[in-house]
């Protein structure tokens, strides 16, 4: 019996070569994003719980400083003037890998990683100064609690930093091939993610806070 | 060099720890032994340790769940035999301070390592079968999320033979669980073990949700879907959503008892009922997680064995998805005591009620199934059966626990347990031996042996039954839990019929591994070469027994409800006109590699050794990194492969 011979109830004669299109499977490209977006979104609410303890211990200070007398506006501002503009140029590295402008993919690379390094930079700093004066995250639970959203925001962007570099490192060894532009995809949604997370630690924690 | 580790972790001068430490390290080794003496090793790893199909990653999830059932079993009836014995003067043969391991140890197993992967794992082998595509979203992802299951499984098997296990209950509440009050290693076994196994867990959600919203057969639109694809849906969307949760808090406790912290300390300013508030906010969705497959499983087999379709299908999968929202607004009737007071109370007593609604609409709905069905007494539905009388008593009693003013007299009682283990052995436990017996004839392509597992359901019901309407009563007579003895001896009767009741729930389980022994020896005279042994309704019943790599030669075209049935209504099956070569995922240790670097991590954790910790971590983002660089590497079937495949199996499927 040939195999083009019978017909198959199993599927429709004009059965088309199913890998992809709107009535079947989705493609790979879909399929990676998607299920990055609902990675970030169990990420998200992670840092929810870590929001909601910070709402509960926010006022127990234990005898301790409170964040009025911690927190420094003019560098959370710049902080904040950091990271979105990281996501600015982050989004111009990706039209420039889609477009296979690797000149321009570098240069707004180079830029996101300098920019989230500068973040970081004074996160670190802040974290220094404050462990200095002696509000260590051992001193109340408002500043574990503190230290714990705001340090699981940094190891994010440290996490964001090193994935930005292995990406670099992608590109430059395999050039933008449709893998290396999915996983940049993921990169960009991560980093972008990282952007809305801080715009609510920056209005909970130090808006508020520094009132 | 070593940090906390030294010789006093062994425990030499406790004779039944010893004893369980001896016999886990005898059966490992004489496993081990046996395998590299028949020269094993080559064909586990290539077939099994680095593989990335999704039905050999479910097989070993549920495999993983019967060996750990074992273990936590042990562990109950321990407990139980103690509680026979150990009223007025007795004081039992195990110490209070193994007797609380031991409890703690019985309720992290039996829901982290049982009850989960079991159904994870049917999860894994059922939904891309039934959704009639070749694998799940991510296969190398399935692969790290199953072994990260393992792996905190083996850390949980460790604190046996090196250390102890918490002694906090298996919620592990502070500010017991602090550094103050368990300075010891057992609580950090719990917090890492399951640390790892979460992180798997939740792998293994956003697989499952991408695969069941992105890859479905052509065809197969939202309202065509299996039930059982629809209640995995709504168990995963709840994981993805819940398990960051008990990732957040454990992380917390964590940076209290390793740093310092202060987040449910005591002193401090730390907040106790913060930890209960957010456990519990991950723990009753995860209650959902575990009985919402059940549901699904006990609606395919039920319908399958009456030989009709699912009554009220739509109700079934709105029911479902309420249950999946509800799920989140209920958690505080686990603590109804701390305080919050009335209305508070009042609302989430009557969010428990309600959540009753859409599981009464399903009972309805199997009992509207098997009406004037042609109903089949196999196996799986004699499981489908006794939990539907099971479920609803377990499920009447938890009305009654969701009344804040009943819960304040029995809260923390005997009344619980025995609430508790109604639902989680007559819903999960059962759920999961129905899809066991339902789908294994489809994952070894033969079936096991009816009167044997006939004789296994009837002693875990009327077990069951026996072990834990007592506590009904002794906890209604004021019996807390928790207790390694007690001075009222006029309970001592109801806690012995419990001990019967065990011994008997042990007997269903020697008889399911004779029934799987018995099977595998006659297993020639049992193959099923149809690949639809129940004359099944859904896809997975579709290609072969066992499935090839790739499940179907040709992606079915799905033109309604029960596909598969419907296919077979309209005439016998036939091959294909043409068949495309197909990529299959290659192999990949990642999975397996990354495991062992978190088993390495999480044991230096635990110990304080510093150095191993961050060589483990570093070792495991590497071979993350690694195999981020590579391609994904896939291989082809040829269509002329597929087509003698094929061709083959449709004529052994003709009758002879």
């Amino acid at each position: 019996m040939s195999v083009h011979a019978a017909t198959a109830d199993l599927t429709a004669p004009h059965a088309p070569t199913i890998s992809r299109g709107a009535d079947g499977p989705a493609s790979v490209r879909i399929v990676v994003a998607y299920g990055f977006w609902i990675f970030l979104l169990s990420d998200i609410i992670m840092f929810s719980a870590f929001f909601a303890a910070y709402a509960v211990l926010s006022g127990e200070t234990a005898g301790g400083p409170a964040g009025r007398e911690l927190f420094n506006l003019r560098n959370a501002g710049i902080e904040t003037l950091c990271l979105l503009f990281s996501s600015y140029t982050c989004g111009l590295g990706i039209l420039a890998a889609t477009k296979r402008r690797i000149g321009g993919f570098y240069l707004s690379f180079a830029l996101t990683f300098a920019l989230g390094a500068t973040f970081l930079g004074f996160e670190i700093a802040e974290f220094a100064g404050m462990i200095a004066l002696g509000a260590g995250p051992a001193r109340s639970a408002f500043l574990s609690a503190f230290f714990s959203l705001v340090g699981l925001h940094g190891a994010h962007v440290t996490a964001g930093l090193i994935w930005l570099a292995f990406m670099v490192a992608q590109i430059a060894v395999k050039g933008p091939r449709d893998f290396v532009l999915r996983r940049l995809l993921c990169f960009s949604l991560f980093w972008h993610a990282l952007d809305i997370i801080w715009v609510a630690l920056l209005t909970l924690v130090y808006l508020m806070g520094a009132r | 060099m070593l940090g906390k580790l030294s010789w006093a972790a062994i425990p030499f001068d406790q004779p039944i720890p010893m004893a369980a430490s001896v016999l886990v390290c005898v059966g490992m080794l004489s496993v081990l032994g046996l395998v590299t003496w028949k020269g094993w090793w080559s064909y586990l790893w290539r077939e099994w340790l680095t593989s990335v199909d999704h039905k050999r990653i479910g097989v070993m999830y549920v495999l993983l769940a019967l060996v750990m059932l074992l273990r936590g079993f042990v562990d109950a009836i321990m407990m139980r035999t103690q509680l026979a014995i150990a009223a007025g003067a007795a004081q039992g043969y195990l110490p209070p301070e193994h007797y609380d391991q031991i409890f703690s140890a019985h309720g992290t197993i039996m829901i982290f390592f049982v009850a989960m992967p079991f159904m994870v794992g049917l999860m894994n082998f059922v939904v891309p079968l039934q959704l009639g595509v070749r694998d799940v979203a991510f296969p190398v992802l399935n692969a790290v999320s199953f072994w990260l299951t393992a792996a905190g499984a083996l850390l949980v098997n460790a604190s046996l033979v090196v250390g102890e296990f918490a002694r906090t209950g298996w919620l592990a509440y502070p500010p017991l669980s602090e550094l103050q009050f368990s300075p010891g290693v057992g609580v950090d076994y719990y917090l890492w073990a399951l640390q790892i196994s979460g992180i798997g867990t939740l792998l293994a959600g956003i697989n499952l949700v991408t695969t069941l919203l992105k890859l479905r057969a052509p065809g197969m639109g939202y309202m065509r879907m299996p039930v059982f694809c629809w209640t995995a849906l709504a168990s995963n969307l709840l994981i993805v959503a819940a398990f960051p949760i008990l990732t957040a808090t454990f992380a917390m406790l964590l940076l209290d008892r390793y740093v310092g912290m202060h987040f449910f300390t005591n002193d401090g300013g730390g907040n106790a009922m913060m930890f209960v508030n957010l456990i519990w906010a991950w723990g009753h969705p995860e209650v959902y997680i575990l009985i919402l497959p059940a549901f699904g499983i006990f609606s395919e087999v039920i319908a399958t064995f009456s030989g009709k379709a699912l009554f009220g299908y739509r109700s079934m999968v709105m029911a479902t998805m309420a249950i999946c929202v509800l799920s989140f607004t209920v958690w505080l009737h686990h603590f109804f005591t701390m305080g919050a007071g009335a209305n508070v109370n009042a609302i989430f007593g009557i969010m428990s009620m309600i959540i009753a609604v859409p599981t009464g609409v399903k009972v309805f709905n199997w009992l509207f199934t098997l009406y004037r069905g042609r109903i089949r007494f196999e196996v799986p539905l004699l499981w489908a059966l006794g939990f539907m009388i099971t479920f609803v008593i377990g499920g009447l009693t938890g009305v009654l626990l969701a009344v804040p003013p009943v819960d304040f007299v029995v809260h923390n009682s005997a009344f619980l347990v025995a609430h508790f283990h109604n639902v989680i052995i007559g819903g999960v436990l059962f759920g999961g031996m129905a899809g066991f017996y339902y789908w294994f004839p489809k994952a070894f392509g033969f079936t096991l042996d009816r009167r044997l597992g006939a004789i296994s359901f009837w002693c875990w019901l009327i077990g069951f039954y026996l072990a834990f309407m007592p506590l009904y009563a002794v906890g209604l007579l004021g019996m807390t839990r928790r207790m390694q003895h007690y001075a009222d001896v006029t309970w001592q009767p109801y806690l012995i019929v419990a001990e019967a009741g065990a011994i008997v729930i042990l007997c269903g389980i020697v008889a399911t591994i004779a029934q799987i022994v018995v099977s595998i020896r006659t297993r020639e005279r049992r193959r099923d070469r149809t690949g639809d042994p129940w004359n099944g309704r859904t896809l997975e019943w579709s290609t072969a027994s066992p499935p090839p790599a790739y499940n179907f030669a040709v992606l079915p075209r799905v033109e309604s409800l029960d596909a598969f049935w419907a296919m077979k209504q309209r005439g016998p099956i036939v091959p294909a006109q043409r068949y495309d070569p197909i990529e299959v995922p290659a192999n990949s240790p990642n999975g397996f590699v990354t495991a062992f670097f978190a088993v390495v991590t999480g044991f230096a954790l635990i110990w304080h050794i510093w150095w191993m910790a961050i060589l483990g971590l570093a070792c495991a983002a590497l071979t993350l990194l690694g195999f981020g660089w590579i391609e994904r590497v896939e291989h082809e079937v040829s269509g002329e492969k597929l087509a003698d495949a094929e061709r083959a199996r449709l004529r052994t499927m003709e009758p002879a």
